[in-house]
C-alpha cells in the first residue's frame, strides 16, 4: 500500500506509457482505416495525459485541442473515401515490408540512442519546476509557455507561423476550382 | 479513516454523485420544460397528462427508451455505431467537473467548493473536450451506413471546425479581461472589477452566444437534425438507450454553453450588477440568497433563450451557416480580441 501510494505517479505513468504504445501499434495494424483513426486519437489523449501527469496542463490541453481538430480531418478523408460497405474487401497497406520495417528499425534505434544520450533514463529531477521557473519568477503553467515562447523563442515562433502561413495558400491556391473564372454567387455548398 | 484519503477520495466521489445527479435531473426536465415552453410559445397546453401537469413526463420518456428495443442496423460498422453515443454523453458530462457554481462555503468546520476542481486552464479543458464530443456524432453518422446520417454528421463536422474558431476567440476576449483561464478566477476577477465582463465584452458576448448555440446543433443552426431534409440526421438509425444518450448529451452541451457565458460574461456566482447596485451589496436580502441560487437562475435565462430560439427563428440553409460562420463572425471575432486587447492595455496599463 505504501509503495502504491509513493510511486502513484511513476506506476500512473508505466500504465499509460503502455497504453499509449498499445495505441500507436493499433494505428499501423488495425486493418479498418476508421478504427486506425480512433485508435490514434486515443494516443494522443493518452499522451495528453501523460503531459498532466509532467505537470504541463497547457500543453495537454493543446495537445487535445489541436489534435482532435486534425483528425476530425483525417476521419472526413476516410469516410469520403471509403464507405462502410466496402471495408470488407479492403486489403491491408503493408504489401511493400521489408522497407517499411527496415525505417522504422531506424528510427526506433535513433530515439532510443538519443534517449540514452540525454539521459532520460536517469532518475534526475523533473524539469516541469525549471520551466515554471522564467527570470528567476515562478509561474502558472500558461504563463511560462507564453513567456518562453514570446521572448526566447520568438523568432523561431514566427518562422513557424510563416511556414504554415504558406501552406494555407498553397491549399487555397490548389483547392480553386477555376483560377480565372470568379464564381457565381450564392452557390448551396455541401 | 486516515485523512487524506477522505480528503481525495471520498468527497471528491460524494461531489460527483452529487453533480451527476443534478446534471442529469436538470437534462430530464429541461426537455419537459422546452416541450411546456414550446406549447405556450404555439398556444397549447404541451405534455399534461403524466402526473400532475405532466411533470412525470421526462420518468415516463426514460422508461420507455430503457424498455425499448435496441436495434442495430444490419450494413451498421457495429463496434463503432455501439461506443458513437457514449463518445458524446461522456465529455458532456466530463465538463462539468470544472464548472464552479458557487463560491466556498463553511460547514462543520471544512470549507466545501460547489466545483469538483478548480484548474488553471479550465477554460481550454472545456474547449478540448468539447471538440472530442462531436467525433461521436461523425462517427455515428457514418457507422450507420444510411445516407442521411452520413450527412448529418458531416454536416455537424463541419460545423463545428467552423463555428469553433470565432467561439475560441470570444472567449479570448473574456480571458483578457480576467488574465486567467481558472473559472473560479475569472469569475473573482469580475468581482474585483465590480462589473460583469458583458458590459465592456458586449461583442465577444454576442459572437459566443451565437456560437455556443450553432456548437451544440441547436435552432437556427440545427442543419446536422434537419427534419424535412435529413429524416433525423445523425441519429436516424439510432433507437432505445442509444438514441437517448445522443439526446440527453445534447442539452447537457446546452447547459455547458449557458454555465460558460455565465461565468464569462455574467458574473457568474455574483448577485446582479454590482456597478449599479453598490450601495445594495451589503443588504442583507441579497446577500442571504446563495451565489449557486442566482448562478442556477442565470443558467435558465440561458437555457430559456434556447428554447425561444428554437421556437422563433426559421432554420438557416448551409451556405448562408457557412457564410455567417466564416465571413461575419471569425472576422468579427479577430477585430474584438484587438479592440478588447487595446482597451485592456489602455485601462490598466
Amino acid at each position: 500500500m505504501d509503495f502504491l501510494v509513493s510511486n502513484f505517479a511513476e506506476i500512473l505513468f508505466y500504465i499509460l506509457a503502455g497504453l499509449a504504445v498499445l495505441g500507436s501499434v493499433g494505428v499501423i495494424t488495425l486493418k479498418n482505416p476508421v478504427h486506425a483513426a480512433l485508435s490514434l486519437l486515443g494516443t494522443f489523449f493518452i499522451v495528453a495525459v501523460l503531459f498532466v501527469l509532467q505537470h504541463a496542463e497547457f500543453l495537454a490541453a493543446v495537445q487535445v485541442m489541436v489534435y482532435a481538430g486534425g483528425i476530425m480531418v483525417l476521419f472526413l478523408f476516410v469516410i469520403m473515401l471509403v464507405s462502410v460497405r466496402d471495408l470488407k474487401t479492403q486489403a491491408a497497406f503493408l504489401s511493400p515490408l521489408v522497407p517499411v520495417a527496415v525505417i522504422g528499425a531506424i528510427l526506433v534505434g535513433a530515439l532510443i540512442a538519443s534517449a540514452v544520450l540525454l539521459g532520460v533514463f536517469a532518475s534526475g529531477s523533473g524539469s516541469a519546476e525549471a520551466l515554471q521557473m522564467v527570470d528567476g519568477e515562478v509561474l502558472g503553467n500558461t504563463e511560462a509557455v507564453g513567456m518562453v515562447l514570446y521572448t526566447k523563442y520568438l523568432v523561431p515562433f514566427e518562422v513557424v507561423s510563416v511556414v504554415l502561413l504558406v501552406a494555407m495558400i498553397g491549399a487555397i491556391v490548389f483547392g480553386r476550382k477555376d483560377r480565372f473564372i470568379e464564381e457565381p454567387e450564392g452557390e448551396v455548398g455541401l | 479513516m486516515p485523512e487524506p484519503i477522505l480528503q481525495l477520495l471520498l468527497i471528491p466521489l460524494i461531489k460527483i454523485v452529487v453533480l451527476l445527479v443534478v446534471v442529469l435531473l436538470i437534462v430530464a426536465y429541461l426537455t419537459y420544460a422546452e416541450r411546456k415552453i414550446l406549447g405556450y410559445m404555439q398556444v397549447r397546453l404541451g405534455p399534461n397528462r403524466v402526473g400532475p401537469k405532466g411533470w412525470l413526463q421526462p420518468v415516463a420518456d426514460g422508461l420507455k427508451l430503457l424498455v425499448k428495443e435496441d436495434l442495430v442496423p444490419g450494413g451498421a460498422e457495429k463496434l463503432v455505431f455501439i461506443i458513437a453515443p457514449a463518445i458524446v454523453m461522456v465529455p458532456a458530462l466530463v465538463m462539468f467537473a470544472v464548472i464552479p457554481f458557487g463560491e466556498p462555503f463553511k460547514v462543520a468546520g471544512m470549507t466545501v467548493t460547489p466545483y469538483l476542481a478548480d484548474i488553471n486552464i479550465a477554460l481550454l479543458f472545456i474547449l478540448g473536450v468539447s471538440s472530442l464530443g462531436v467525433f461521436g456524432i461523425i462517427l455515428g453518422g457514418w457507422s450507420s451506413n444510411n445516407k442521411f446520417s452520413l450527412m448529418g454528421g458531416l454536416r455537424s463536422a463541419a460545423q463545428m471546425v467552423s463555428y469553433e474558431i470565432p467561439m475560441g476567440f470570444a472567449i479570448v476576449s473574456a480571458v483578457l479581461m480576467a488574465g486567467t483561464l481558472s473559472m473560479v478566477g475569472i469569475v473573482e476577477a469580475q468581482r474585483a472589477a465590480h462589473i460583469w465582463f458583458f458590459i465592456p465584452g458586449v461583442l465577444g458576448f454576442g459572437i459566443y452566444w451565437v456560437c455556443g448555440v450553432a456548437e451544440t446543433n441547436r435552432n437556427p443552426f440545427d442543419l446536422p437534425e434537419a427534419e424535412a431534409e435529413l429524416v433525423a440526421g445523425f441519429h436516424t438509425e439510432y433507437s432505445g438507450m442509444k438514441f437517448a444518450l445522443f439526446y440527453l448529451a445534447e442539452y447537457a452541451n446546452m447547459m455547458i454553453v449557458s454555465a460558460m457565458a455565465v461565468v464569462m460574461f455574467c458574473g457568474g456566482w455574483l448577485p446582479p450588477f454590482p456597478n449599479l447596485l453598490a450601495g445594495l451589496w451589503a443588504l442583507p436580502v441579497l446577500a442571504w440568497i446563495p451565489g449557486v441560487v442566482w448562478f442556477l437562475a442565470k443558467m435558465s435565462f440561458f437555457l430559456f433563450c434556447y428554447i425561444w430560439f428554437r421556437g422563433t427563428f426559421p432554420r438557416y440553409r448551409f451556405d448562408q451557416l457557412m457564410n455567417v460562420g466564416w465571413k461575419w463572425l471569425f472576422p468579427l471575432s479577430l477585430a474584438n480580441v484587438m479592440l478588447v486587447a487595446l482597451g485592456v492595455l489602455l485601462l490598466k496599463g
